[in-house]
């Protein structure tokens, strides 16, 4: 069992497809009454593999969020390139990228089923295929008792889903998960990271979380990124080397513990800057 | 029915019974208040005599144009600051103060302008109603979540779309309350016009018999007033909560 994990690794690394690619890119924040310019981000260059699950882990106010955006598109690096699939990313998000954030994305005025298939129709889904894939993003996501219910009638966790199966039913290649279950109790956080990993498994999607929660990172991911203080940067990239088929049983292994000691060393430091900072979120 | 609703109609049912009973003993002289019996009786009268149908379509035909000038307007305006910031930083002194005037004291102003008829009453409903129709449409789109925004980026919709399938169903709970006001004000802005000066609708017929001392006629139609503002509220009060049921609220 002990090394297996490694082989897997190796084996991985041997065929590391280029998905994204950051090169140089930073973001600076015009100045504004109170305070002057925000350098947010970077710079940073790093690839995302095709297929893996990497986190984001860093103090607050480093950067994350503004990393997470520029990377969908929805915000413009100041300086450097963004690529997706070979195709520079530049204001617009491409085809094949799907964000679930932390905040409550649901639509209130339509039901869990509306919600899940509303991105259907723009990308020309035909009808048959659209109940097909709504039909398997509600009952993956737990959510057939529900799927005649609105936003306001389910808890954070559930809502939290319905925005999960709303960015299922799309296909996405690369799912970019900022902070999605900070609003969550640790117990439904564990849960719904169980499910993450099994979303990417059977997707064979390449997965980018954003998380202040190391344990979450560690459990979840292939390789970890931990940033610095604003402006934020890749202090050190983190190769975990757990199994695919992994869940939160994996906390119970004697190295799992020393994967987090790691990244903590790193971030200590940095935490303790960014408190001094007076962090400006965004 | 609910504990709040019998309080409710407690408190209806006896104080239109202690009326009665204050005019039929005479503690309240006829010429101040007539029996709310007598109200209802009167009002059946001048119901059945036909000239009042006149009066009463002058003055919904004026609501209904007025009303609807006023919402279609309001939300085109609303929208429009809403979409060009330095256009709302332009107008919003103005927004701000602007019930703060007294309206009608333009009235006789518009009837110069405009002659007397039903247009100055139109005009003068319609400047009451707009404006609480445009603040109302910029409050909700104002409020709209970015991460609803967002979301819609993410799903490419093109501009008309996002407008369409987010901004307008996420700002929908304000126009409509927006809507309510301008439908309430619309009936103030018309039959206060008539009230002041008017050759018809139902406003100028209370005026005519309170200036005659007709009091069990101008009780009746201050009675009918009240009848249709309330059936009109309730009308779109229970359109109001079947749109927001759908939302589960």
């Amino acid at each position: 069992m002990a090394g297996a994990p490694r082989l897997a690794a190796v084996e991985n690394a041997a065929s590391h497809k280029v998905h994204a690619r950051l090169e140089g890119v930073t973001r600076v924040y015009p100045p504004r009454a109170g305070h002057g310019e925000v350098h947010a981000l970077g710079p940073i260059s790093f690839d995302l593999r095709a297929g893996e699950f990497f986190s984001v882990v860093g103090p607050s106010g480093c950067g994350k969020s503004t990393l997470l955006d520029v990377l969908a598109g929805l915000a413009m690096p100041s300086a450097g390139t963004v690529e997706f699939e070979g195709k520079p990313v530049r204001g617009e998000v491409p085809e094949g990228v799907g964000v679930v954030f932390q905040e409550d994305a649901s639509f209130p005025w339509l039901t869990v089923e509306d919600n899940v298939s509303f991105g259907l129709r723009r990308a020309g889904v035909d009808a048959a295929e659209s109940k097909r894939r709504v039909d398997f993003a509600i009952g993956f996501m737990g959510l057939r008792d529900f799927s005649r219910a609105y936003p306001s009638q389910l808890s954070g966790g559930m809502r939290q889903r319905v925005c999960i199966a709303r960015t299922l039913v799309m296909q996405p290649r690369l799912i970019l998960l900022d902070e999605p279950f900070g609003a969550l109790d640790q117990q439904t956080r564990l849960l719904m990271g169980d499910e993450l990993l099994r979303l990417w498994r059977e997707t064979s999607a390449t997965v980018l979380l954003i998380t202040h929660a190391l344990d979450e990172a560690n459990l979840l991911s292939d390789r970890i990124g931990v940033m610095s203080a604003r402006p934020g940067r890749f202090l050190e990239i983190v190769e975990t080397g757990w199994p695919r088929d992994r869940d939160s049983r994996l906390a119970e292994r004697p190295d799992f513990g020393a994967v987090t000691a790691r990244l903590w060393s790193y971030l200590r430091g940095e935490s303790l800057r960014a408190m001094g900072q007076g962090t400006v979120a965004r | 029915m609910s504990k709040a609703g019998w309080i409710r109609t407690i408190l209806l049912v006896g104080a239109v019974g202690a009326l009665e009973l204050a005019c039929r003993t005479g503690a309240i002289a006829p010429t101040m208040v007539t029996a709310p019996s007598k109200m209802v009786t009167t009002l059946v009268e001048t119901l059945r005599s036909d000239e009042i149908g006149m009066h009463l379509q002058h003055t919904l035909s004026a609501v209904a144009i007025a009303m609807s000038i006023a919402i279609v307007g309001g939300f085109v305006i609303g929208f429009v600051l809403n979409w060009v910031p330095f256009l709302r930083r332009a107008f919003s002194p103005f927004l701000a103060a602007y019930y703060a005037i007294p309206h009608f004291a333009f009235y006789p102003l518009l009837i110069v302008i405009f002659g007397l008829g039903p247009v100055p009453l139109i005009v003068l409903a319609t400047l009451f109603a707009m404006v609480a129709m445009i603040l109302a449409t910029m409050a909700g789109l104002d409020r709209v979540p970015r991460v609803l925004l967002k979301t819609a980026r993410i799903h490419r919709l093109s501009l008309v779309e996002e407008i369409w399938r987010v901004r307008l169903p996420a700002a929908a709970p304000h126009i409509l309350s927006g809507l309510k006001l301008a439908v309430a004000y619309s009936f103030i802005g018309v039959i206060a016009g008539e009230f002041i000066l008017s050759t018809s609708g139902i406003g100028h017929e209370i005026a005519f018999a309170y200036d005659n001392f007709d009091n069990p006629r101008m009780y009746a139609l201050i009675l009918f007033v009240l009848g249709i503002v309330t059936l009109f509220n309730m009308m779109v009060f229970a359109w109001e909560r079947r749109m927001l049921r759908r939302r589960g609220a």
